[in-house]
């Protein structure tokens, strides 16, 4: 099988699972607990809170974890939004990852006021037309670092600072960069921002793990209440083991950064330029706006539930990048916001490269799309 | 050969992927997403429920076989849907799966299937397709209660070459007990009788889904004399007899509704007596009308009706209507609902009911 679908998720790097498994006797402890195994279990969470600040450059205090990018997202947006009792106003994208438009709806139905910016035809968000939309009620201002279905990376410090311009602006800056972080050498000191989402298993780490980094200083109403752990930020017991192969994750990431913008570039560039040549009329999705490892592609006339099955057929895994949960293709807001038509957005797939994409591996992708296309162009 | 299953996750048509699995085909498994709630999330109850698509892909899994979730909720809202609610709107009574059949599964599906590079389509339904003298036949289900050949009876060679209903050769209890002995873990499932779409009542459907269509009326009798009010000719089909809010001596029957006056017309079962109807959309298995000016045959006008004899003409005044006439006045045919015509139990064609002639 040639899995291309990283964007969705990622298979789990070994050394993450040696590092789990060899926990087995000092990670399943509850670290909030007086005895010894709970302490083993909280030196452990520690540990690991500290290897992630050491990757983003920030203090350990300031990483919260999270069950999942899903639940980052919520905890920045509602609980920046409902921080203090209060009923802020967001500003987010368009083109936001379902976890944050869904927060915002949600938070507008409870009577936050919420702008949502649109996007170019490259999917990118105009800094100063956030800006504008910031007033002083606005709580956050949330805009992604990159797109989980195109790739197109969003100006996340020139937006952040063109808020903090703003006269009498004390919104905090979110950037859900759960998608962005493999690829992406993110620092929160350079990014500029307060609130930052991050998912393990986007990376080679576990699922149901994430972080949301939190400035130190900012108070957030938390959407989970209970026992008050991760400072009150984010109650539930811990999941130790999950810290850890996160913190791992992180830091394979970012060593391997290099290679793999190497081998996941000329994967990509020998799968594009063999389909560009053979396809006539094929248009790649935020063409000069994305990362390294997205190639979200438009076959005119082919809809894209007739080629992903197509492709599942002969062992490659690609995705229409936006699905309900029974697996059914979607219409993109993404690209709807992109001003893309909907029967365009149908013939919209996407192959997303990642850790364990080979060079050759862009040629045999080629081939593959290239036969599951045969009798549809 | 390569097979595309439609799996709703209902016994027959998981029976159905089952046994043409069996055979030895390459078979996908797809379940259609049709319908979707208000906010857009799949409903709960009704067809196309989360659960019912899970239930399809555990037996899929079960057999080993592809599995694909396709959406055609527009295709189903504009084709199927919104004609649903426009035909009551216009005083008559849709069939839905009549439409869904022609416009969805043997049609669109179909055409997916081609481009899937599948052979053959397979569905769960009680009929039977086979070749005679080079030419495709349609006949009923060997179940006779469960028989759903009326609700096929668009299909022409084309779809028909493509098509095959593995369950219609069997009855009921021989597919729950198919269902029993290959594992399928909803082989107890309770059978669905329901308007995919509609969760509870049709009238709550069309008044949520085209308000302005429910306006109230007065129900008078042939003569014009008022006998009482009705708050919408939605709620009514010709024919019914429970439900009018009227007390007059004898049984009374609606006979006819006008949706431009909101006038719901009622009678007695005698004022109901129809010799003939016009029916349009007509389409023929052997996709030509039969060489016979005056075809004698059986004629089927609501799901679970007896045939009844009569004499099918094609319409004078246009290609795709023809006029049956009864040997005897008929009680039952409404305007919307299908008239399908049989020989035996050979489907030969069919249409919808478009206008009663007494």
């Amino acid at each position: 099988m040639l899995y291309l679908d990283h964007a969705a998720t990622t298979p789990i790097r070994p050394r993450v699972w040696e590092e789990i498994s060899g926990l087995a006797d000092r990670g399943w402890g509850n670290p909030t607990g007086l005895h010894a195994s709970a302490r083993a279990a909280k030196n452990t969470l520690e540990e690991a809170r500290e290897r992630v600040a050491a990757v983003v450059g920030c203090r350990p205090l300031e990483v919260v974890f999270t069950g999942g990018g899903t639940e980052s997202d919520n905890l920045a947006v509602k609980g920046a939004a409902l921080a203090g009792g209060e009923r802020g106003a967001v500003v987010t994208s368009a083109v936001e990852h379902e976890a944050v438009l869904s927060s915002a709806r949600f938070l507008e139905e409870w009577g936050c006021p919420v702008t949502r910016v649109g996007v170019d035809r490259d999917g990118l968000v105009d800094p100063s037309e956030v800006a504008a939309a910031v007033t002083p009620d606005t709580a956050v201002v949330s805009v992604m670092a990159a797109n989980n279905e195109t790739g197109a990376r969003q100006p996340v410090r020139k937006i952040a600072e063109a808020v903090r311009d703003r006269t009498r602006c004390r919104a905090l800056v979110h950037t859900d960069a759960v998608q962005a972080f493999i690829s992406e050498e993110l620092r929160v000191e350079d990014l500029r921002v307060d609130l930052m989402s991050l998912a393990a298993h986007k990376f080679g780490g576990p699922t149901g793990v994430g972080v949301l980094y939190v400035r130190e200083g900012v108070g957030l109403e938390p959407v989970a209440h209970g026992g008050g752990q991760e400072l009150g930020r984010r109650s539930g017991s811990h999941n130790v083991l999950g810290a850890v192969g996160m913190a791992l994750a992180m830091e394979l990431a970012a060593e391997d950064r290099d290679r793999f913008h190497r081998d996941v570039s000329e994967a990509r560039r020998r799968f594009e330029t063999t389909l560009a040549e053979q396809v006539p009329g094929l248009s790649i999705t935020s063409h000069s706006a994305r990362m390294i490892q997205h190639s979200h592609l438009r076959f005119p006339g082919v809809a894209n539930q007739t080629l992903l099955v197509r492709l599942d057929r002969l062992g490659l895994a690609a995705s229409a990048g936006s699905s309900c949960q029974s697996g059914a293709a979607q219409v993109s807001h993404v690209l709807s916001a992109m001003g893309l038509s909907d029967s365009e957005a149908r013939a919209g797939v996407r192959f997303s490269f990642g850790w364990t994409t080979r060079p050759e591996d862009g040629d045999l992708a080629a081939q593959l799309t290239l036969s599951a296309l045969k009798g549809l162009l | 050969m390569r097979v595309l299953a439609a799996m709703s996750g209902g016994v027959d048509s998981s029976v159905a992927a089952a046994l043409i699995h069996e055979e030895g085909h390459e078979v996908t498994g797809v379940t259609l997403k049709l319908w979707q709630g208000p906010d857009g999330q799949a409903p709960t109850h009704g067809c196309c429920t989360v659960s019912d698509s899970e239930d399809a892909r555990r037996v899929a899994a079960g057999l080993d076989i592809p599995y694909y979730v396709f959406d055609y909720t527009d295709d189903f809202a504009s084709a199927v849907v919104n004609p649903f609610v426009d035909s009551y709107r216009n005083g008559r009574t849709p069939n839905p799966c009549v439409e869904c059949n022609r416009s969805i599964k043997f049609s669109i599906l179909l055409e997916e299937a081609a481009r899937l590079d599948c052979d053959l389509l397979v569905t769960g339904h009680y009929a039977r397709v086979s070749r005679e003298d080079g030419r495709w036949r349609l006949q009923r289900g060997v179940d006779r209660s469960k028989d759903q050949s009326y609700v096929l009876h668009m299909l022409g060679q084309r779809e028909l070459a493509r098509t095959r209903f593995p369950v219609g050769e069997m009855n009921k209890t021989e597919t729950r007990r198919v269902a029993a002995d290959l594992g399928l873990r909803n082989a107890q499932k309770r059978d669905s009788y329901e308007i995919c779409f509609i969760a509870d009542d049709y009238r709550r459907f069309i008044a949520q889904a085209a308000p302005e269509a429910i306006r109230p009326g007065p129900i008078v009798d042939a003569s014009l004399n008022r006998l009482g009010e009705h708050r919408g000719v939605v709620n009514f089909t010709v024919g019914q007899r429970r439900g009018l809010g009227v007390a007059v001596g004898e049984p009374r029957y609606v006979v006819e509704l006008d949706p431009h006056t909101s006038t719901v017309v009622i009678g007695s079962a005698r004022d109901l007596l129809t010799k003939a109807i016009e029916v349009e959309n007509v389409s023929w298995v052997d996709d030509a009308p039969p060489q016979e000016d005056q075809l004698e045959c059986l004629v089927q006008l609501r799901v679970h009706g007896e045939p009844v004899r009569a004499r099918v003409a094609p319409s004078d005044s246009c290609a795709d209507r023809s006029l049956v006439t009864f040997d005897e006045p008929e009680r039952s045919p409404a305007p919307g609902q299908a008239a399908v015509f049989y020989r035996g139990d050979q489907v030969l064609g069919g249409g919808t009911i478009a206008r009663l002639l007494r």
